[in-house]
């Protein structure tokens, strides 16, 4: 099919001698152009438009014909006015205006000519819509082809009337459609109850309308007779009707029926009516209509709750005998009817116990015996387990049912097998224990390569989840999370997070399935995993040296998942102690040395792919580690210190300093209110002082200074002579050390680390550090890390002093010290006299 | 996405109305005061397209009311989405608030946008049908019939779907229908003469 051949219209379709560019020079004079020039036959405007080069060439060919067709159309040529309307309808089918075509489709409609209505009114359909008024103006005329009585252009006005109709028109016309629903022709009766059903959607209130009509469709076939005039009044009908339908013989039949259905399944209950003017056509219809009726009026759904026996034993019959070789397909006879009356079925047994008992039997029967072979029958058995879904069945058909998507999963036809998917995705919740029958089906469709499969399959596997089975799914939607396509990733990864929280089995389970997460897509979680894994691992005491290890072994392979390396920085930090004892149990022995530790982070602080965050954690981690990792090696922490930015502020305030290195000022800035007066005072102080200064020996590098100063202030490379420290006070075990840098970008500028260290019993509390220089110099404070120093080698103060010699004067210290040891206060002010030359020189 | 996670949640908040609850039809339902939001009526097309391969339109059929402008977005968003589907892809996918179902017959596409409660299945033998019938009227159809012939397949199209819905199941009765329209028509053309198709009447 639709795979053959070239044209068909050879010879016939070609005018001959006959050119796209004769039309062009023609069409000047209308006139003229009438009289010797023929318009272009559709065929041969498709020919052309065909043979368009390029799209140029197509809209000067188009553009060419509109004109022609606006001329055309002017001079109100009645008899080539179909052909230009379809020639414009097809300029609009490529995309082109056409809407001066709209009166010309009302002009055609109105002609007494099959031909130019049949086009008239394909072209109404096309180019007019109820947003412009002009679609108002055929009302007129389709009510009087509708009262016509020729069949085929009753057809076209019908037709017409489904597909553009408006609420209006549909006020207007209803009348007409009614008279025709009952009338002897299947063709039109046929098409009119469709249109009646296009009615009500537009119209809600026409139900009233339409019901006895209807009702009476159903009731003709029952009695096989032909019907009395339709009634107009919706109560006073549906009284009747609810008379009639109501009689003890009518209960006796619905009853009888009823029971027949329930007794015997295989065997079809004798056909009670028949009716030679119910085609299958019309059937259909009726069925549609009424779902449509049900739909919109709770009045008409109770009164076609009677019919279900009636309905039943059509589609009983259907399943049964089927209708003839005509209406099958692939051996399921007519599956349109069958999935519309079965549609019907579910509107009418919702929410109904007794409706829905009436129709159990059938729709076992349907599910059971349908062919599925072919797409036919499996569309018939899919609407059957969304009918049995939706109404009141009986618990072993809902099981049923939930079996055949099961068995649907199996299919060779993808679509299928995605109609299972999706439908199972919406029982998982109400038919959870059958569904979950089917987990290693579903699970199978993870593998599926089409994404719009997998991703339904990953959604109903997350669904499965529970606590009995979460370890054996998590494995699966694992291995899923690694080899998924992209677009699914940051779901399934959620998805895993989430079910892990809900039905995680133990703790260390539960870090693990997080871990595997964070290092296969680590990229795709959502921010706040990472807060709930610290969490989750700071509350498992137990699993904190397991937990650290798993993390460093982690990071160590691959430092480009932000969010593992952040948690791993963050464990490091926190339990860098616990890495380094090397005694974990839980996971094979792991020799760490704290200089790979720091490696690592190093690299972390480095790697250009690290966010701000990343770096803000690694850079915690090792302020932390400064303090738990003690000893010798606390020297090599300071030295692997890396930079945390290049350029950017800093750069800024460089220059800024530069430039007022020119003009010192008096007074040396300072950063904080209190500092401010007593500064003046130590200035004073140090204006008296004079001489030389001495260069004392270095002493004892002190630790923990340097690392400050590198967190604050960058500098790169290291000076290649570094200055050595000094000892400059030292009283009943409190320290106090000076650490000197001077960047080698900036030789004007001094970086002094003050670090304050109490290995006494004795707290330091209210700790406070002030300095004076030279007025020549510049001097800037930076706030002190804390202002306690706690007894025995507690975390020390660091302080960081910038100080601005662009002339290289002699530098001068005076220091003043303020603090509380052994609840007395104490202070010191003293010149530091031994500084050494290289910090000035 | 959490576990058990409604798979059409977006399509249940979507306002409905009495339209069909087409998005873009609804504003003119509400405004006009009708009824509250219901159940949407069942089975019902609310569009089917054609078109080749390389993207042209050849037949469009609306069964809501929409202006041109969104038609032509709609049909460009479609045969772009379509198109840039692998062929071992199943047939059907989720569109703003609705379901495309499409099949490739040769270099055609044939494109359907049911809504959500609809069974995609049926959709699929509904184009079946209707590539059918395209077959059996034309013999044996290929894309250059339903170019040059696009006002039939759309007569077709007509006698086999009416307002979205099924109206006729026997293929006989369909072609029937058209076969005595067709010779309505001809009847309707063959008086006129050689003089008449130049315009000389």
């Amino acid at each position: 099919m639709l795979n053959r051949k070239g044209r068909r219209w050879g010879a016939d379709a070609c005018v001959v001698g006959f050119s796209g560019g004769g039309v062009g020079a023609e069409f000047g004079d209308p006139l003229r152009e009438r009289m010797v020039v023929p318009s272009l036959k559709l065929q041969d405007l498709i020919e052309e438009i065909r043979g368009a080069k390029t799209q140029a060439q197509e809209r000067e060919v188009i553009q060419k014909e509109c004109a022609h067709i606006r001329a055309s159309f002017r001079d109100g040529d009645p008899v080539h006015r179909h052909r230009q309307l379809a020639k414009l309808l097809y300029v609009h089918m490529l995309g082109y205006p056409a809407h001066f075509g709209q009166m010309e489709c009302l002009k055609l409609i109105a002609s007494s000519r099959f031909t130019d209505k049949r086009v008239g009114y394909l072209g109404a359909m096309l180019l007019l819509d109820e947003r412009h008024d002009a679609h108002l103006l055929i009302t007129n005329s389709i009510k009087n082809d509708l009262s016509q009585g020729i069949q085929p252009v009753q057809g076209l006005a019908l037709c017409t009337l489904s597909t553009m109709g408006s609420a209006e028109m549909c006020r207007d016309l209803a009348p007409e459609v009614e008279k025709l629903l009952l009338q002897p022709s299947p063709y039109v009766r046929k098409k009119a109850i469709l249109t009646a059903v296009h009615m009500i959607r537009k119209v809600p209130e026409l139900s009233s309308v339409f019901l006895p009509p209807c009702a009476q469709l159903l009731h003709e076939r029952h009695h096989g007779k032909a019907v009395g005039p339709p009634i107009l009044c919706f109560r006073s009908m549906d009284r009747r009707i609810e008379n009639r339908m109501g009689t003890p013989a009518h209960r006796r039949m619905v009853v009888h029926t009823h029971r027949h259905t329930r007794n015997r399944l295989s065997c079809p209950w004798p056909p009670p009516f028949t009716s030679p003017t119910l085609t299958p056509g019309i059937l259909l219809g009726t069925i549609t209509l009424i779902t449509e009726l049900c739909e919109r009026s709770p009045a008409a759904l109770r009164h076609f709750r009677k019919v279900v026996p009636q309905l039943v034993h059509i589609l009983r019959t259907l399943v049964t005998m089927g209708y003839s070789t005509e209406h099958s397909i692939s051996g399921v006879s007519d599956p349109f009817l069958q999935v519309q009356i079965l549609r019907l079925l579910r509107i009418l047994g919702r929410n109904h116990e007794e409706s829905s008992e009436t129709m159990n039997d059938l729709l076992a029967q349907v599910a059971t015996n349908t062919d599925t072979s072919r797409n036919a029958g499996n569309a018939v058995l899919f609407e059957t387990v969304l009918t049995i879904m939706d109404i009141r069945s009986a618990a072993g058909l809902r099981v049923l049912a939930v079996n055949i998507l099961g068995r649907f999963l199996l299919n060779s036809d993808r679509n299928i097998r995605y109609v299972a998917l999706t439908s199972l995705l919406r029982l998982v919740q109400s038919d959870h224990s059958a569904v979950q029958r089917h987990r290693p089906t579903v699970v199978e469709c993870l593998r599926e390569t089409d994404a719009s499969l997998s991703r339904r399959a990953l959604e109903l596997s997350l669904a499965l989840v529970n606590s009995s089975n979460v370890r054996a799914m998590m494995q699966e939607l694992q291995a899923f999370l690694e080899s998924c396509p992209p677009d699914l990733r940051a779901d399934c990864a959620s998805g895993i997070l989430l079910a892990a929280e809900r039905f995680a089995p133990t703790k260390r389970w539960h870090i693990d399935t997080i871990l595997h997460v964070l290092t296969t897509a680590g990229t795709h979680v959502r921010d706040d995993a990472v807060a709930n894994l610290t969490q989750l691992i700071g509350g498992a005491q137990e699993l904190h040296a397991y937990s650290v290890r798993r993390l460093y072994n982690a990071l160590a392979e691959d430092i480009s998942q932000q969010p593992l390396v952040q948690v791993a920085a963050w464990c490091i930090g926190e339990y860098g102690d616990l890495l380094l004892a090397g005694n974990c149990e839980e996971i094979e022995p792991l020799q760490v040395d704290e200089e790979e530790v720091l490696a690592l982070l190093e690299k972390v602080l480095q790697s250009h792919m690290s966010l701000p965050a990343t770096r803000g954690y690694a850079l915690t981690a090792l302020m932390k580690l400064s303090t738990r990792l003690c000893g010798d090696n606390k020297a090599a922490i300071l030295e692997k210190m890396p930079l945390v930015e290049r350029d950017g502020p800093q750069a800024d305030e460089e220059a800024k300093e530069s430039k007022e290195a020119a003009q010192l000022s008096e007074a040396a800035p300072v950063p904080t209110e209190p500092q401010a007066s007593q500064l003046l005072d130590l200035l004073d102080l140090l204006d008296g002082a004079s001489g030389d200064v001495q260069h004392p020996p270095p002493l004892d590098p002190s630790p923990g200074g340097a690392l400050i100063h590198l967190l604050d202030l960058p500098c790169v490379p290291p000076p290649p002579a570094p200055i050595p420290d000094l000892k400059v006070f030292e009283r009943e075990g409190v320290q106090l050390n000076l650490s000197f840098i001077r960047p080698p970008e900036n030789p004007a500028l001094l970086l002094i680390t003050v670090t304050a260290t109490n290995f006494s019993e004795g707290d330091v509390t209210h700790f406070i550090c002030q300095a004076a220089v030279p007025k020549s110099l510049q001097l800037q404070l930076q706030a002190p890390s804390g202002n306690t120093v706690p007894a025995r080698g507690g975390l020390p103060i660091t302080q960081l002093f910038r100080i601005l010699n662009p002339n290289k004067a002699p530098l001068r210290l005076k220091l003043r010290l303020t603090y509380d040891h052994f609840h007395q206060s104490v202070q010191e002010i003293f010149e530091v006299n031994n500084l050494p030359v290289e910090s000035w020189q | 996405m959490p576990a058990g996670f409604p798979p059409h949640s977006t399509t249940a908040s979507l306002p409905q109305h009495s339209d069909r609850g087409f998005p873009f039809a609804a504003a003119a339902a509400a405004a006009a005061g009708q009824a509250p939001p219901r159940p949407r009526p069942a089975a019902a097309m609310q569009f089917m397209l054609l078109f080749s391969r390389q993207g042209k339109l050849r037949l469009q059929k609306w069964y809501v009311p929409l202006s041109d402008k969104e038609k032509k977005k709609i049909t460009r968003e479609l045969v772009q989405t379509v198109l840039a589907r692998k062929p071992k892809m199943c047939s059907f996918l989720e569109w703003r608030d609705l379901k495309i179902v499409y099949k490739r017959y040769a270099s055609l596409y044939f494109c359907c946008a049911i809504e959500d409660q609809d069974n995609e299945l049926i959709t699929l033998e509904i184009i079946h049908r209707y590539v059918e019938l395209l077959d059996k009227y034309f013999g044996s159809v290929c894309e250059l019939d339903i170019i040059f012939n696009f006002e039939k397949a759309y007569f077709i199209l007509d006698e086999f779907l009416l307002g979205g819905e099924v109206q006729e199941t026997s293929k006989k009765n369909v072609l029937k229908a058209i076969e005595q329209a067709d010779l309505l028509q001809e009847e309707a053309e063959t008086p006129r003469s050689v003089l008449e198709e130049i315009g000389l009447t």
